[in-house]
């Protein structure tokens, strides 16, 4: 090999590893700051690694008031979310991946521009709107602005992935006996589950992680990262450390589970 | 009975109309091929005899019932997609089943109706694979067992062959004929391949954007096209068309092609007498010129362009005056590009057509197209 | 056929019908609350339309530093992420060993919330934090130095900076991934072919024809800037106002609805602005854009 390609080679794998180590170093770290005892936390010059691992971070953490109500709270929501998006999102996914109609491109330009509304703009008046119906701070009200911001990305993702179903599949099937309803649900479903899923597991995420409205949204019956939030003031450090753990963690896990799916979503959701 | 038939139908997609209110006939049992170019509407009429394209004006009809407002699972119907469309998620046997059990028959019957089906078209060790492991045409052939384990009165075929490799469809060609004979259903086949039309049809209708422009059997659409369209289209090498003026003589008509004169079929006389001096368009197949070594005084002189060895026949192109024909000729005769020979017409043998239409020319004098 | 399965059934009608649950859905969670928004910044409690509520915004005393900070963060990060985001992307691109397990690590902040990014920030630019161990531990410095403190308001900024490019470049990437996977391959071989080396191949094919990705990128990304929110308060709580946590604190503290609605829309001009004018400005051509 040639002189100047070693060195490309090397840039190339050096560009690579300084890049690899810019995004995993932070996440270690608070991996072992989480994991750190508690007498450590405050130690200070802080070494890498914590001279022995302990859980007792993540248990005060875990016990600090609120924290596990809230994060009970984070999951209803998350759940509440999937459900409605899906059952909102996924017949609208369906049309546009099969039919061609009138307005179909003007719905998916009112999709685009949903993308432009700012999360203060949305959350502020649904406070008003919320007293009004009684649902200021439910979990309910919470979940209902979460579909709102999850469902054009579930829309444009439940597309691609009927899309990806072959529609003489479809067809197929109706020829065989099927209602159009029958053929949906006996083929394209089932084929359209990994999708689905990978959706799904998007759409926890983004509720999941989600601050303002729920900050917003809710007195008593706080999420998770509402709770930190409002907290951030007078929380310890260790609190801080152990609560961001905590709130990557369900991320990781699932990014982890949607990897292959990954790219096609988030590519698809974000262009236009 | 599942006779079809397609009454005045019509199906246009925004701007482009694909069917232009066909009517079409098809008797109970036939084997009837759509053939024509992409784009003709051969697929989109298929489809609305199954039903999976809704029709702007006509009706449509199988047996006696006028199934326009039916949705396919209603109408009595199977059909093999292009792409197969087997199932992914269900084994071959699954696949074959379903229709079946939409229709609720009983486990057992489904079981041995699978069974008899998979071994008419030799799948039965598939029976447990997911479609994923099989080849393209195992898929096909699953594909094909779906749809006729329905007993169909009607099955219908968009391009079955055209993703199997040459010698494939070679071999699934002669097996869906004598498919046809046992199944006895009437079956619509599309296709654009002409040889496959000619080979499987009992009846051919070509269509050209949107219309059928000629429905006969195989035979009669090869020898006489009703214009010159389908004469262009169907055979291997498409049919050689002239340019010919009309000269009336003492013998009869006659046709000035270039700087050599061709006679008439006897029966267009008449009609070629009101067409004196004026010019047709003259239709003449390969196989129907006949070569001469030496020179003859009927025969033309040509000068061979290109010649090309295929097997069976030699293909020659060849430069008549200002005109290229391609003539076929005996394999185990020697000629050379650059050499001279001499061709003969025989006039039963050349067709004629009308020089501003294309249709042909018809014996009974005021009467055009088929 | 009965009228309710004629209706619902048709394929002309069915899309609308499937389609409905959703345009309600987002009539009344965006079009409504944007109406609202407006009625709550523009009109007092009794119904008079006023610009009172704007002009206690504006002449508020930490307005302007809001504005400043919300710019100058977007200005300074976007691009930056921009270029890291397309370096990654060419480096994917070329397939290297190992090129799919890169990816899915850049991708990984994708799913980390801005809070939780702000955290792990923290941990490391807090004063008894990771980055404070390491330059004592090089020497550099012989106590801890203080990032995070209101007497270092351009360092605690920089922390920003670099907390919002680590988690929200994996977001411009996976718009470029998308966009260079269109391009086909066809072309770079073209261009090969006729004698284009690796950095004209770059310019001259790939990056005109990434055009319509990095102005999606750009939009999205800018937008998404200027709502920045948690990760600041996270690592400067309120000692650096941004738009949207001032929007936050005028309702969380001071409950007043009607300034933190006036926000909300003046952050919502801004997204359509921004957008209008990269639509405007890095106008793709529309061959570019079927071709790509």
């Amino acid at each position: 090999m040639s002189m100047r390609r070693l060195w490309g080679k090397l840039l190339l794998y050096g560009v690579v590893a300084a890049i690899s180590l810019w995004v995993l170093v932070p996440l270690v770290l608070i991996g072992l700051a989480s994991f750190t005892p508690r007498e450590e936390i405050y130690r200070w010059p802080k070494p890498f690694l914590p001279s022995r691992f302990s859980t007792e971070t993540m248990s005060f953490f875990l016990g600090a008031h609120g924290v596990l109500p809230s994060t009970l709270n984070s999951i209803w929501v998350a759940l509440l979310t999937i459900g409605f998006t899906l059952a909102i999102g996924a017949p609208a996914g369906y049309a546009l991946a099969r039919f061609v109609f009138r307005g179909r491109e003007a719905f998916r330009l009112g999709i685009l521009i949903t993308k432009m509304f700012p999360i203060p703009l949305l959350a502020i008046p649904l406070i008003v709107t919320f007293i009004k119906w009684g649902i200021y701070d439910t979990l309910l009200g919470v979940a209902f602005i979460h579909t709102a911001m999850a469902l054009p990305f579930a829309v444009l993702i439940t597309t691609s992935i009927f899309v990806g179903v072959p529609r003489d599949l479809e067809e197929s099937a109706m020829t065989l006996g099927c209602s159009r309803l029958g053929a949906f649900l006996r083929v394209v479903l089932p084929l359209a589950l990994p999708g689905l899923a990978a959706a799904a597991m998007f759409t926890f995420v983004v509720s999941w992680n989600e601050v303002f409205a729920a900050a917003i949204l809710t007195l008593s019956n706080r999420t998770l990262p509402a709770q930190i939030l409002t907290s951030l003031e007078v929380s310890p450090v260790y609190f801080k450390f152990a609560g961001g753990f905590f709130m990557i963690l369900p991320a990781l896990i699932f990014m982890f589970f949607m990897r292959r799916y990954l790219l096609q979503m988030w590519g698809v959701a974000a262009e236009r | 009975m599942a006779q079809i038939k397609l009454d005045k139908v019509r199906k246009t997609f925004g701007k482009v109309v694909a069917v232009r209110d066909i009517e079409l006939l098809i008797e109970d049992r036939e084997f009837l091929v759509l053939l024509g170019p992409s784009g003709c509407g051969k697929t989109t009429t298929l489809r609305c005899i199954a039903g999976l394209e809704r029709v702007d004006s006509g009706r449509v009809y199988i047996g006696e019932r006028d199934v326009t407002d039916l949705p396919p699972a209603k109408r009595g119907i199977a059909m093999v997609f292009q792409s197969y469309a087997v199932f992914p998620h269900m084994t071959v046997a699954k696949n074959i089943a379903f229709g079946l059990r939409m229709q609720h028959v009983p486990k057992e019957q489904i079981k041995k109706a699978v069974q008899e089906v998979a071994e008419l078209l030799q799948i039965e060790e598939l029976l447990d694979r997911y479609p994923a492991q099989l080849s393209g045409g195992q898929r096909q052939r699953v594909a094909v067992a779906r749809a006729i384990v329905m007993k169909p009165e009607v099955l219908l075929m968009d391009e079955p062959l055209s993703n199997l490799d040459a010698l494939l469809r070679l071999q699934m060609r002669a097996e869906l004929k004598r498919l046809h004979k046992e199944i006895k259903a009437t079956t619509v086949y599309v296709t654009h391949d002409q040889v496959e039309a000619l080979s499987l049809g009992e009846r051919i209708a070509v269509m050209k954007d949107g219309e059928i422009v000629q429905h006969d059997t195989p035979l009669r659409v090869y020898d006489e096209p009703a214009n010159v369209f389908v004469g262009g289209f169907i055979g291997t090498p498409p049919m050689n068309f002239l340019r010919a003026q009309v000269q009336l003589g003492q013998d009869g008509a006659m046709l000035n092609v270039g700087d050599f004169q061709l006679e008439p079929p006897g029966e267009l006389e008449a009609l070629l007498r009101e067409r004196a001096d004026q010019e047709v368009i003259v239709g003449v197949r390969a196989e129907n010129i006949e070569v001469e070594l030496e020179p003859t005084p009927e025969g033309v002189r040509s000068q061979v362009l290109v010649v090309e060895p295929l097997g069976a026949q030699q293909l020659l192109t060849v430069q008549v005056g200002e005109d290229v024909l391609k003539v076929a000729t005996r394999a185990d005769v020697a000629i050379e590009p650059g050499q001279a020979i001499w061709l003969k017409f025989s006039p039963e043998k050349i067709r004629l057509f009308d020089e501003q239409t294309g249709d042909a020319l018809q014996p009974e004098p005021g009467r055009d197209g088929s | 056929m009965n009228p309710l399965r004629r209706l619902l059934g048709t394929d002309t009608l069915l899309p609308y019908w499937l389609l409905l649950p959703s345009v309600a859905y987002l009539v009344v969670f965006f079009v409504l609350p944007l109406s609202q928004a407006f009625l709550l910044a523009f009109r007092t409690d009794d119904g008079q339309l006023t610009l009172k509520f704007f002009e206690r915004m504006v002449n508020d005393a930490k307005f302007k530093d809001a504005l400043k900070y919300t710019f100058l963060l977007t200005v300074i990060v976007v691009p930056i992420q921009l270029a890291t985001a397309l370096v990654i992307a060419l480096l994917v691109n070329t397939g290297f060993r190992g090129s799919r397990l890169f990816l899915y690590l850049c991708a990984i902040p994708l799913g980390i919330s801005d809070l939780a990014a702000g955290l792990v920030w923290y941990s490391i630019f807090t004063g008894r934090g990771y980055l404070n161990s390491v330059l004592y531990s090089l020497g550099i410095i012989d106590k801890p130095f203080h990032f995070l403190s209101y007497e270092n308001i351009p360092w605690m900024f920089g922390a920003i900076v670099a907390a919002e490019h680590w988690r929200a470049t994996a977001i411009v990437l996976v718009i470029l991934i998308a966009g260079l996977q269109m391009i086909s391959k066809d072309y770079l071989e073209a261009a090969e072919v006729l004698g284009a080396g690796r950095l004209k191949k770059l310019w001259y094919v790939v990056l005109p024809l990434l055009k319509p990705s990095l102005q999606a990128a750009l939009i999205i990304r800018t937008i998404f800037a200027f709502e920045v929110f948690a990760v600041v308060i996270a690592l400067a709580g309120d000692l650096i106002p941004v738009l949207a946590s001032e929007s936050y604190w005028w309702y969380a503290l001071y409950r007043n609805l009607h300034v933190a609605a006036a926000y909300g829309v003046l952050l919502m001009a801004l997204s359509i602005t921004v957008t209008w004018g990269y639509l405007r400005f890095l106008r793709t051509r529309e061959e570019v854009r079927g071709l790509a």
